[in-house]
């Protein structure tokens, strides 16, 4: 077998989502849901299969027939021309509230600011597995497009009943139908009114093309920024209802410890204070959050827990701790082609080399917070996650009530970086609510979020390559332990592979981050095409676009390279160049790093970072340009000093005063080259930029000093040279 | 618990706090000001950013008590009416946010150093600015709209 691997991979689903499957709970009348929502026209988009299915038997329901049960999205047309669009999808600062906007607007034919988005509110909004994976671009916007441009095809059509024309002679265009012939026209508004329309979307909907775009394809400004600069937004941790109590968890001593004893008498007598204790689970509700950090502190606890491994014995700890049975998902963690062993006893060059990375911490700027109601056996909790559905189950499972008495809505969170994917905080103000007999909010401290949280995982990675003298690739043998399977198949054209995940037992608890393990493996695979490179003396760039056929990929380079002016000679001591670059989630990125290299104090800077970036055709350019900086200077984080530190079940680590997160003196100018492919579909871009920051820092270091550093972060306490 | 007349956005509240509670829980719990954010709880962030006699002040750290008599801005006190502070407007101008979390701190920083300081240089921006955490790495936004505002101050003569 010697064919060219498949690239397109499978996206890898993520850890913490195994848990919440896809119920679907849309059991309302369609007259319910005029009363509901008003009068007007409602236009659903369902799955492909129930689309097919439906279309056999009559494309719209009849009146009166519930609506179908798989549904991505809706949108709603006031009498008032107010467009209200239905996802379950959320806003954590990614700016989708204003690119999904710009999907509505550019189909629909109406302004902006006629568009109102309910996002992640279990009871209005479809379900939907989750904001992550990039996913909302391709998927979510694509969707809601569908239905607004069949919304726009409704509209003409009610038009030209009503005037007795020819559709084809009629124009839609800033919230009215028009026709030019006769110059009449009216507001969408108008046209529904009093009417209880409904339209089910099929299969294909005809969408404009990129090329045609006057909205979409806008870098218009974030739809509600104006409550951002001024304080008005309301984020979960800000949320209030009357009576409301403030909780506070009292927390083990260490991780997976159990409750030995426990006296809550003199917290029992703090006026107001509601004392839970329920198995393992020690909290208060308090008048304030002031007295209940008072009354969490007069609590005595004393635990036991077994010993632990320590951030010391990390990487040996993830090697000798091997799992059975893979990736926890199912997700494909094997990849063969050819025979690795055969190209690796006929390359004229071999290498093996091992890289390894750190815990990180997602450290969102907004702590979990949740605010949490009871009336009777239902449940509301407002809270910031990225799985408004999966916290439903999650807490329907704690509580042991149905999913249908729980409701969960997520306000414009405070970030999540992957990082808010569990419904901890919901389930403790719950507990605590339901026991107070009040509403109880929580917030996490920093420090709780540092501890309780969870961490992008630890891994080690193996590489072992073979080459021909003139830099041709012949074997490519790659093992992740831990870390995952994202972003773990090479895009260079290697005709041997042997491609592997090793699911281990790990210290502390792992999930989800920004990027997922494709950060850790764009590393070791980025760092190991430099090595390589050095090997037969060939430039890092020259060397991948050697091994790489796809164009995208070869484009990106190209352009990164162009910007920053790859091939300069150096100007001076201590200054290196460097190169990375890759593909994850339907995206394309390379990234050009120069550093400053002080040999005598061994601080690294960080002189300037171009990236490259091809996501499709884009629909916000100010937006991407934003996330592509962003995620660059998230990644500067990640690579240079960020690490949880950790000894027999405690975090050493856990404040803000302790873990470094790059600052304003850290970053550099961040230049972006965005390559915007009109002739392909849109994709998310939130993680993928992220991908080539790392190893290119890593390469400029070693181009800078010829010391190759193999583990993220590199420089934690500035560069050892000898 | 003692009773406190805090002076807040150009008028005086009355308060009840207890003797360990910070302002910013104050203006949060109390006065419902929850532009001002909670990030850290030791000073290190800059979410809860808020001018105390015009000067940048971490109100996680502050007692309440001590910020008593004391004229205190707030994120909600900067707009004068509908007109936002030309920090404000740049903010919107430079897109210098994501999910914004930070941005009330950011904004209460940057007026504190445009109050002292006029016509700041970049580093000196940076070197201000070195309190504040975005996690989401708008830094250059944030930098470039603390440059836009210096100019529009500068040239509407405030």
């Amino acid at each position: 077998m010697n064919e060219k691997p498949e690239l397109q991979m499978p996206l890898e689903p993520e850890r913490y989502e195994l848990s919440a499957p896809p119920t679907y709970h849309f059991e309302i009348d369609r007259r319910e849901w005029f009363k509901f929502l008003g009068a007007g026209l409602l236009v659903v988009c369902v799955s492909k299969s129930v689309a097919a299915a439906q279309e056999s038997g009559g494309s719209r329901p009849a009146p009166g027939e519930a609506l179908p049960k798989e549904i991505g999205a809706w949108l709603h047309l006031g009498e008032n021309g107010v467009v209200t669009v239905y996802t379950g999808k959320v806003e954590m600062g990614q700016n989708i509230r204003t690119s999904l906007s710009q999907g509505v607007a550019e189909e629909l034919h109406v302004p902006m600011g006629k568009i109102q988005m309910v996002m992640g509110d279990t009871q209005l909004t479809p379900f939907d597995r989750g904001t992550f994976g990039s996913l909302t671009t391709p998927t979510m916007n694509l969707q809601l497009r569908k239905v607004a441009a069949a919304a726009r095809n409704l509209l003409v059509d009610l038009a030209a009943a009503q005037w007795k024309v020819d559709r084809q002679r009629l124009v839609a265009a800033d919230g009215k139908i028009s026709d030019p012939g006769t110059k009449r026209s009216v507001e969408y508004g108008i046209l529904v009114k009093g009417q209880q329309l409904t339209q089910t979307v099929p299969a294909e909907e005809a969408l404009a093309p990129a090329t045609q775009w006057t909205v979409a394809g806008q870098p218009l400004p974030k739809v509600d920024g104006r409550d951002f600069v001024t304080g008005k937004h309301k984020y979960p941790s800000d949320q209030k209802l009357p009576e409301m109590l403030y909780g506070k968890i009292v927390r083990p001593s260490s991780f997976n410890a159990t409750l030995v004893s426990l006296d809550t008498h003199e917290a029992e007598q703090m006026p107001g204070v509601t004392v839970v204790h329920d198995g393992n689970f020690v909290g208060v509700a308090a008048p304030s959050s002031v007295i209940a950090s008072r009354a969490a502190a007069a609590i005595k606890t004393e635990w036991k827990s077994e010993a632990q491994p320590s951030n010391k014995d990390l990487f040996e700890y993830l090697k000798k701790n091997v799992t059975e049975g893979g990736d926890p998902t199912g997700a494909p963690t094997r990849y063969d082609a050819g025979s690795v062993e055969q190209a690796l006893a006929s390359a004229e060059h071999r290498l093996q080399q091992t890289y390894t990375v750190s815990y990180i911490a997602h450290t969102p700027l907004e702590p979990r917070a949740a605010l949490a109601q009871w009336s009777g056996d239902h449940l509301t909790v407002w809270t910031g996650t990225q799985r408004p559905f999966g916290v439903r189950s999650e807490l329907a499972a704690a509580f042991r009530i149905p999913e249908e008495n729980v409701r969960v809505l997520m306000p414009d969170t405070g970030s999540g970086y992957g990082g808010k994917h569990t419904g901890d905080a919901a389930v403790e103000a719950a507990r605590l609510a339901r026991s107070a007999k009040r509403p109880v909010k929580v917030v996490w401290t920093r420090e709780e979020e540092f501890t309780w949280a969870y961490f992008r995982p630890a891994g080690v990675i193996e590489v072992a390559s073979g080459m021909q003298k003139d830099g041709t690739i012949t074997a490519w043998e790659f093992h992740n332990y831990n870390s995952g399977a994202a972003g773990i198949r090479t895009h260079y054209d290697i005709a041997n592979q042997r491609i592997a995940f090793h699911a281990a037992r790990t210290p502390l608890r792992q999930g989800s981050y920004r990027g997922l393990a494709a950060t850790a493996n764009h590393f070791a695979r980025e760092t190991h095409m430099d090595e390589l490179a050095h090997v037969v003396k060939m430039d890092p760039l020259e060397f991948r676009l050697k091994n790489a056929k796809d164009a995208r990929l070869r484009d990106v380079y190209q352009a990164a390279a162009k910007k920053f002016g790859w091939g300069k000679a150096k100007s001076g001591a201590g200054q290196g160049f460097g190169v990375a670059g890759g593909s994850e989630k339907g995206g394309y990125v390379a990234t050009c790093v120069e550093v400053a290299v002080d040999r005598a104090s061994g601080e690294v800077k960080i002189v300037r970072v171009v990236t490259a970036f091809e996501c499709g055709a884009v629909v916000n350019p100010d937006g991407l340009r934003n996330q592509i900086e962003g995620a660059n200077i998230m990644g500067l984080g990640g690579a240079l000093f960020e690490a949880v530190e950790f000894e027999n079940g405690r975090i050493l680590n856990g404040l803000m005063s302790l873990y470094r997160v790059p600052r304003f003196r850290d970053i550099p100018p961040v230049e972006s080259v965005m390559l915007d492919r009109k002739d392909l579909p849109s994709m998310g871009a939130g993680e993928t930029p992220m991908m080539g920051v790392a190893p290119a820092i890593g390469n400029a270091i070693f181009d800078a000093t010829g010391v190759r550093l193999r583990s993220l972060p590199l420089v934690p306490n500035g560069l050892k040279l000898d | 618990m003692a009773k406190m007349q805090i002076n807040v956005n150009g008028s005086s509240r009355t308060v009840e706090a207890e003797a360990e509670a910070s302002l910013l829980s104050v203006l949060r719990e109390q006065l419902d000001l929850t532009g001002t954010r909670y990030g850290c709880g030791e000073g290190q962030c800059g979410a809860c950013t808020v001018l105390i006699d015009g000067k940048a002040r971490r109100s996680c750290l502050t007692p309440a008590a001590a910020a008593a008599n004391k004229q205190i801005t707030t994120i909600e006190g900067l707009a004068q009416g509908e007109h936002l502070h030309p920090l404000q407007e740049a903010f919107l101008a430079e897109g210098a946010m994501q999910c914004a979390y930070c941005t009330s701190g950011m904004i209460m920083s940057g007026v504190s150093l445009l109050n002292s300081n006029s016509n700041p240089s970049e580093a000196e921006i940076v070197r201000f600015m070195e309190g504040n955490i975005c996690r989401c790495g708008t830094h250059p936004r944030i930098v470039a709209a603390i440059r836009r505002a210096a100019s529009a101050l500068k040239e509407s003569g405030r």
